[in-house]
């Protein structure tokens, strides 16, 4: 018998596109969060698409400063609250895409997390600016072609793997730092949950397939996210105070082509000479992955 | 400034930057975060002494990583309910440069000390304007001191101006680095009980909390932007009565009146008017006061309000004179002039008055303005006034061998 589903605090009607990701985060985000939060959004998709004035699809107290000060928005408004008597086990909670959280914002993310402020941080990466027309940003994988690393006559796309975040993020001695899917939402609930529930600054990092950017077609959304779980591309594990204390075992790992092969960003592998040497590579990458975290 | 005697045995002597500190704690803000940057280092070092020693009741202190991040942080807590203080100074507020506008775009009342410094490169830590000059059109309040004791009284007063219902902007109080927040004068510090009686608790209707959900800093798009940007607008509008509304009651309740949007001195029949703004008033002043001995009929108007700019009050003030001369420790490269000439020279324009008004942009990086330098200033003026504009704007005593 399945558990109830938690009520979450994302109300539709937003202008998410379909299959849309980030809307698919936020929801989870929210029903582990509860209602007794701030969120404060960094400019992306999912504040753009969210509160278009006069409206808002957010149910819980919500602001959007800019870009890259999303954490210190967040320190700020976790020290007022405190400051003002207000703090109670209210808990803000700053949700940023991978651009946002892993390139422009990390000095501000960095110091929040260094300060130890009371907060949780959700980085929902879909591994590119999907906001400004899918650019490549450090949480762009090897050989992805985006907008600004294209595959061409000489180039298979991205030339570097993704940034390892969760391990920096651990090297701030946060108590919580979590990997998760959109492709298995009661693990992102309860790790969210979790990550709110502790005190400290907490972070997640959330796998997050966008159906445009990475050219699927939007019923495949959920597909996908547990298709890069299932290929060992995206570890689930969860560290409290800088040791992996879980990890999302995968019985049968799938063959990393069959993750490639579903995605347009990946179709040059495919068809270029020497795509199979890149294949080859990327099957590495997951090999290590299985390796490192233990996922068999 | 004139000190009444009840002034005068409250004084003490003590650092600009200590007197500036002492203004913010006795505001009572609920977060203050700052970066260390010279000159405003001792202000930050002097709030963070009272929070060890406990003197700031329902405050927190949030040493960030960077100004970028100390003005984030105050944006977050201003929307959830916070007075906030901050402090920062050239490359710093450079750096904020994009937060100013978004602070001033959600309307949260943050204020924040400026210890007016040049900018990079060459890389200089003196006193010059250009720092705050180039902020003017994010959208924030800017107040510019002339000595020690107004730039602390200015800071209760432009949380009264901010925080207005009517207004709600946040503020700039500037005040030249080195020249103003190292030096040590005689003043007074602000009392708290005067500071409670003048200054209420800040009472914001619109916050951050779960009980009452709202979206701040929403998406606009062309249909819905451009009224954003009116309503800044009306609210600098708003302001211009409120500085002066503020000033007056300052001045009743402390006994001290530094000036509302302008202030006058020996302006009453002057043919040469001297505009500046900030601690070179001072200066200026001693120079006319040698004029006026001699029986020059020489006067100073002290700009104390850049944003808003008090266009009525300046064209009123100067419109009888024979001869303007604009002093600005800023230059808008590409146009050879300082903003403050450039403005008023504007805001003259259609007010059918045609006087000539001359500027000089002067004192960059901390180069020391001497009285002779003013006195020569007043002769070419005075010049003007008889023959014309022979050079519109220009720098003053630029070193020839260093070219």
């Amino acid at each position: 018998m399945s558990k109830p589903t938690p009520k979450t605090y994302l109300s539709p009607g937003h202008r998410g596109c379909a299959g849309c990701c980030d809307a698919l985060a936020a929801k989870f985000m929210l029903m582990g969060a509860g209602p007794d939060c701030i969120v404060v959004n960094p400019t992306g998709c999912l504040e753009v698409m969210t509160t278009p004035f006069p409206e808002s699809a957010w149910e819980v107290p919500w602001i959007h400063s800019l870009f890259e000060n999303g954490p210190a928005v967040a320190s700020g408004i976790e020290a007022a609250l405190k400051a003002l008597g207000r703090k109670g086990n209210t808990k803000v909670i700053g949700v940023g895409g991978d651009g946002s959280t892993m390139d422009i914002g990390i000095r501000s993310l960095s110091g929040a997390f260094e300060r130890g402020h009371d907060l949780t941080y959700v980085c929902i990466d879909n591994e590119a600016y999907m906001n400004t027309g899918v650019q490549r940003s450090s949480g762009t994988p090897f050989d992805a072609s985006t907008t600004t690393s294209p595959a061409g006559k000489v180039s298979f796309g991205n030339p570097r793997p993704k940034k390892n975040m969760p391990a920096i993020m651990a090297a701030h001695g946060a108590p919580y730092v979590a990997t998760t899917s959109i492709g298995y939402p009661r693990d992102m609930i309860r790790k969210v949950k979790k990550a709110t529930e502790t005190e400290g600054p907490t972070y997640i990092h959330a796998h997050a397939p966008c159906p445009t950017g990475w050219g699927f077609d939007g019923s495949k959304t959920i597909e996908m996210a547990k298709l890069a779980v299932q290929t060992c591309l995206w570890p689930m594990y969860e560290m409290e105070n800088g040791e992996i204390t879980q990890v999302k075992k995968v019985k049968n790992p799938m063959p990393v082509e069959e993750y490639l092969k579903a995605q347009k960003r990946f179709k040059h592998l495919f068809t270029m000479e020497g795509g199979d040497e890149e294949i080859k590579k990327i099957q590495a990458l997951a090999d290590w992955n299985i390796e490192y975290f233990g996922l068999q | 400034m004139a000190v009444n005697l009840e002034d005068k045995s409250k004084m003490v002597v003590t650092e600009g930057s200590y007197a500036v500190a002492h203004a913010a704690k006795v505001c009572r803000p609920n977060v203050i975060s700052a970066y260390p940057i010279t000159p405003q280092t001792h202000i930050v070092e002097n709030l963070s002494k009272f929070m060890a020693d406990g003197e700031i009741p329902n405050c927190e202190y949030i040493n960030v990583e960077s100004e970028f991040s100390a003005i984030s942080a105050l944006v977050g807590a201003s929307a959830a309910g916070a007075r906030t203080y901050s402090a920062t100074t050239s490359q710093g507020l450079e750096l904020m440069h994009e937060v100013l506008f978004n602070a001033a775009g959600m309307r949260l009342p943050i204020v924040m000390t400026i210890a007016n410094r040049a900018v990079s490169a060459p890389i200089n830590i003196w006193n010059d304007q250009q720092d705050s000059i180039s902020q003017r059109d994010t959208g924030w309040l800017q107040l510019y001191a002339e000595d020690l004791q107004e730039s602390a009284d200015m800071l209760p007063q432009l949380y009264k101006i901010a925080e207005d219902k009517e207004v709600l902007l946040p503020g700039m109080a500037c005040m030249d680095g080195f020249i103003l927040s190292h030096v040590y004068e005689p003043l007074v510090l602000l009392e708290q009980d005067l500071t409670d009686e003048f200054l209420p608790a800040y009472e914001p209707e619109y916050v951050l909390d779960p009980k009452n959900p709202m979206s701040f800093g929403a998406f606009a798009a062309p249909d819905t932007y451009e009224e954003f940007r009116y309503l800044q607008e009306q609210a600098m509008q708003n302001a211009l009565p409120k500085i002066e509304a503020v000033a007056k009651e300052f001045g009743e309740i402390f006994g001290r009146f530094h000036g509302g949007l302008i202030d006058e001195y020996r302006t009453e029949d002057a043919e040469v008017i001297i505009m500046a703004m900030g601690s070179i008033l001072g200066t200026i002043k001693d120079v006319v006061d040698e004029y006026r001995a001699r029986g020059e009929k020489i006067g100073v108007l002290k700009v104390r309000a850049f944003r808003p700019f008090p266009k009525e009050q300046i064209r009123k003030a100067i419109k009888d004179a024979a001869v303007v001369a604009v002093l600005d420790k800023n230059i808008s490269i590409g146009t050879n002039e300082g903003a403050l000439f450039t403005e008023t020279k504007a805001c003259m324009y259609n007010a059918r008055c045609d006087i000539p008004i001359i500027g000089y942009t002067i004192g960059h990086g901390g180069r020391d303005i001497r009285l002779e330098t003013i006195a020569k200033i007043i002769e070419e003026a005075k010049e003007v006034a008889s023959s014309g504009i022979n050079t519109e704007s220009q720098f003053v005593e630029v070193r020839e061998e260093l070219l």
